[in-house]
């Protein structure tokens, strides 16, 4: 450790002002307390503080997000070999299924990363702001959400808008309106929506020489046989929950997810209030569903409460997306309300308009938009009982 | 008995060196430091030159835009030096003490037959007038207004704070006569907050007071959030708030006539060799009650969160009550053994990213080290759950630093002090330092009313 302090003292003055590479400092610096968190001893205030920064937080996020990650890259070979009709059960065939998988899921994450940060670094070197963490989970959740036959422009692409317009111009992170990760999604879809739905895009096809797709093979995601009338076709429960089904790369498994929600609960990270609140919302809209369902025959509607959670992106949103401190709601009543309607928005959109398979996005994207509102009134709710509290006295 | 008002939100921090419940008799100070920096907002007039006698009593220097104001000697002796910094700003007036303190002779008095004018008077010219603070804005006390209420917290949750069970333990009469003078400034109430573990029967036989008990972890022992759960600060009101070892120094001039500023320190902190109580003088050179210490440890006068860093040299505050030795974090820290990514077995933190919630037994000797940079605020309901206030911090933190006051007193500012903050200033994953923002806040706001 000391002779690694000593090189990068070294390194040091050349990155500082008046050195060679001055313009660098901000990257140098986001490398430098990446390694050693700086001896800035506190100067006033409280003299003592809380061992968690923003470094540990965003790490455990990243963390919470890996099974997601592992079980992606698993089912994105599962599904390949499943089209070709090759190692068709569950168990066969593991390490090519992997294999497979992360060959086509590892260059998104890279692109994303390189990407992304590649702009926050030119942005805070030109504003002369330290480099924030914020993009480390941005740009593990971006690969997460594309279909893993994307190309690697678009996700450049889809990153560069995002972090450029979705939080850059805002003044980077914390004070973003608009979840990164989603806006980048949300872009490519309505930009190039031929790419991102549809039944071509969630399963690799790409066939060698002696490989043929199977006959019969569809490639549409449940929720897109569900929009085109074809309800009754959907997965079942247990694979939608364990995540054998085709999807966004990580979003398909909702076990995944509950593993990394289970670590952003233990850890206080992520908030409880949120993703019951989610989670209450899927289940009031989805219930009422159906009970209206059988009158209307309409079968989408009648696919049961909790299926119906389980399937799409419902419980990724719900784990990842909705709980992003920066977008959601700040206080706590407008937490259960942004939360609640995150959910109801989500499974009204999937099941009534067609033109959106899933909700999920759409529905978080708008309750980011309207947070601020719910913690508007709810803050001023609070003035207003100061106020009467007053006038009693008086 | 009234019934016991349960605070949920807080936290108490588990650090190494508590006090044992031993009082030591200290040496008389040779030297004393009082320092106008301990009151925010003073500008000081100085009334004494270097060279000067003085006897324990006799104002050193006053409140240059509310001259009735004075800040007294604790010690009899001759003045050695007024102290001053940039721009001649005063920072300490020095007293080289008599062996024998002489005191300045008020007379013994009985408040019940003085009127408040009188009572008030005799405050101001024995130098006792500062032990008094006010909210809003947390400032020594305007002797011309008259506040609605009065509170004393009786127990100090604050991290490693002093027992006042134990610094009250047969002193009931000081605490009782400066309580019935107390009760005279005041139309209505003066508020004795308890812990629902308070055992001293100087407090819970106190009389002309009204008990407030609470129950729950740091903050409940603030003053701040004693008020805010009893009979909450309007627009308008003004509520003054003074100490428990306040109360007595104000009660023992009734008694005997003279300004006696003794207090009982607790000397604290993972690195204080010996941690015990220490009875001594306001002023009195810390060096006297910490002996020797090495190099890289702070010094507090206070307590961690918010007191104030006085180094080796330095002195005891004014309304400290405690000393707390640190270890200085000033070196930086590798990632993996023990920076960001390290198991951080040593960490103390209340967020579960770090084990230490898991060990609720383990007492910790957290060092200085910010552990992080300044950050955007990124957490949410981080605050909340150590603020226990119908207020909504981060907000009020908002308005503070865009400098919006209308909004700023709508969210509750008027109610808080800075020390309220301390803990949200601890939690805080974005390392924002509330309590800075918080005392701009309410400098700007006072600025602005009156």
């Amino acid at each position: 450790m000391k002779a690694l302090k000593k090189a990068l003292d070294n390194l040091r003055p050349t990155f500082s002002k008046g050195g060679k590479l001055e313009k660098l400092h901000w990257v140098w610096d986001a490398n430098e307390t990446f390694l050693f968190t700086p001896g800035h001893a506190t100067q006033r205030g409280a003299h003592i503080r809380d061992g968690i920064d923003l470094k540990r937080t965003m790490f455990m996020v990243i963390l919470a997000m890996v099974p997601c990650l592992l079980f992606g890259m698993w089912n994105v070979g599962h599904q390949h070999f499943l089209a070709l009709g090759e190692y068709t059960a569950l168990g066969e065939g593991f390490w090519q299924k992997f294999g497979f998988g992360a060959l086509k899921v590892l260059p998104i994450v890279v692109v994303s990363y390189a990407v992304g940060l590649g702009i926050e670094f030119v942005f805070c070197s030109i504003n002369k702001h330290p480099i924030q963490e914020g993009f480390l989970v941005s740009g593990m959740l971006i690969p997460l959400v594309m279909p893993v036959d994307v190309p690697l422009w678009m996700v450049a692409v889809g990153t560069a808008f995002a972090v450029v317009i979705g939080k850059e111009v805002f003044g980077g992170t914390g004070m973003n309106v608009l979840n990164v990760a989603l806006t980048a999604r949300a872009f490519l879809f309505f930009a190039y929506p031929t790419m991102m739905s549809g039944d071509k895009v969630w399963v690799n096809t790409s066939t060698a020489d002696g490989q043929a797709v199977v006959d019969g093979f569809s490639g549409a995601t449940s929720l897109g046989l569900a929009a085109t009338g074809n309800a009754g076709q959907v997965t079942s429960l247990m694979d939608s929950f364990w995540g054998f089904e085709a999807g966004s790369i990580g979003e398909t498994s909702a076990f995944a997810c509950l593993l990394g929600a289970a670590l952003l609960l233990f850890t206080g990270i992520g908030s409880w209030r949120i993703m019951f609140s989610v989670f209450l919302g899927g289940l009031t809209m989805a219930g009422i569903f159906n009970l209206v369902g059988p009158g209307l025959g309409n079968e989408y509607m009648q696919i049961p409460v909790l299926h119906q959670l389980m399937l799409g992106s419902f419980m990724f949103g719900l784990v990842f997306m909705a709980t992003d401190p920066v977008t959601a709601a700040q206080t706590d009543t407008g937490k259960w309300i942004y939360g609640f309607f995150i959910g109801l928005l989500a499974i009204l959109i999937r099941v009534v308009n067609p033109a959106y398979p899933e909700g999920m996005m759409l529905a978080i994207l708008f309750m980011n938009v309207m947070a601020p509102l719910i913690d508007h009134y709810v803050v001023q709710a609070n003035i207003k009982r100061r106020m009467k509290r007053a006038a009693l006295a008086a | 008995m009234s019934k016991t008002i349960r605070i949920r939100k807080g936290l108490d921090l588990r650090l190494k060196g508590e006090a044992e419940k031993v009082i030591v008799q200290a040496d008389p100070p040779g030297v004393v430091d009082i320092k106008p920096t301990d009151f925010h907002g003073l500008t000081p007039k100085v009334l004494v030159k270097p060279g000067q006698e003085v006897k324990a009593g006799m104002p050193l220097f006053r409140d240059k835009y509310n001259e009735r104001v004075l800040f007294a000697s604790p010690v009899s002796g001759e003045v050695a030096d007024v102290i001053r910094g940039e721009k001649r700003k005063v920072l300490a007036v020095r007293i080289i003490a008599d062996k024998e303190t002489r005191y300045q002779e008020f007379g013994p008095a009985d408040p019940a037959k003085m009127d408040r004018g009188a009572i008030i008077e005799r405050l101001l010219e024995s130098g006792c007038w500062p032990f008094i603070r006010q909210r809003p804005f947390d400032v020594v006390a305007d002797p011309a207004q008259e506040p609605r209420d009065i509170f004393i917290s009786a127990f100090d949750t604050r991290p490693l704070a002093a027992d006042l069970d134990l610094v009250v333990r047969n002193n009931g009469a000081e605490l009782q006569a400066g309580l019935d003078v107390l009760a005279k400034l005041t139309k209505g109430r003066v508020h004795l907050g308890l812990s629902d573990r308070t055992a001293a029967r100087e407090f819970l036989d106190a009389k002309n007071v009204q008990h407030d008990t609470f129950k729950g972890p740091h903050p409940a022992g603030n003053v701040g959030v004693q008020i805010h759960h009893t009979a909450p600060i309007n627009k308008g009101e003004v509520v003054w708030t003074t100490g428990v070892q306040d109360v007595m120094v104000i009660g023992r001039l009734f008694l005997t006539g003279h300004f006696d500023a003794t207090r009982t320190v607790a000397v604290t902190g993972s690195e204080a060799r010996n941690p015990k109580y220490h009875r001594t003088l306001i002023g009195a050179p810390v060096k006297d009650l910490i002996g020797d210490v090495e190099p890289g440890v702070r010094v507090v006068s206070g307590d961690p969160l918010s007191g104030s860093n006085v180094g080796v040299d330095g002195h005891l505050g004014f309304y400290d009550t405690q000393l707390t030795l640190l270890p200085e974090g000033d070196e930086p820290k590798f990632f993996l053994t023990d920076g960001w990514l390290s198991p951080g077995l040593n960490k103390l933190s209340a967020s579960h990213a770090y084990p230490s919630w898991l060990m609720p037994g383990k007492r910790y000797a957290p060092d200085t080290n910010q552990n992080g940079e300044e950050r955007a605020f990124v957490m949410s309901g981080q605050y909340e759950a150590v603020f226990p206030f119908d207020i909504y911090p981060v907000h009020l933190l908002k308005a503070i630093l865009v400098n919006d006051i209308e909004q700023m007193e709508n969210l509750g500012l008027l109610e808080v002090a800075p020390e309220d903050f301390a803990l949200c200033e601890f939690v805080c994953t974005s390392k924002i330092e509330s309590q800075a923002i918080v005392r701009e806040g309410l400098d700007v706001l006072k600025k602005e009313t009156t």
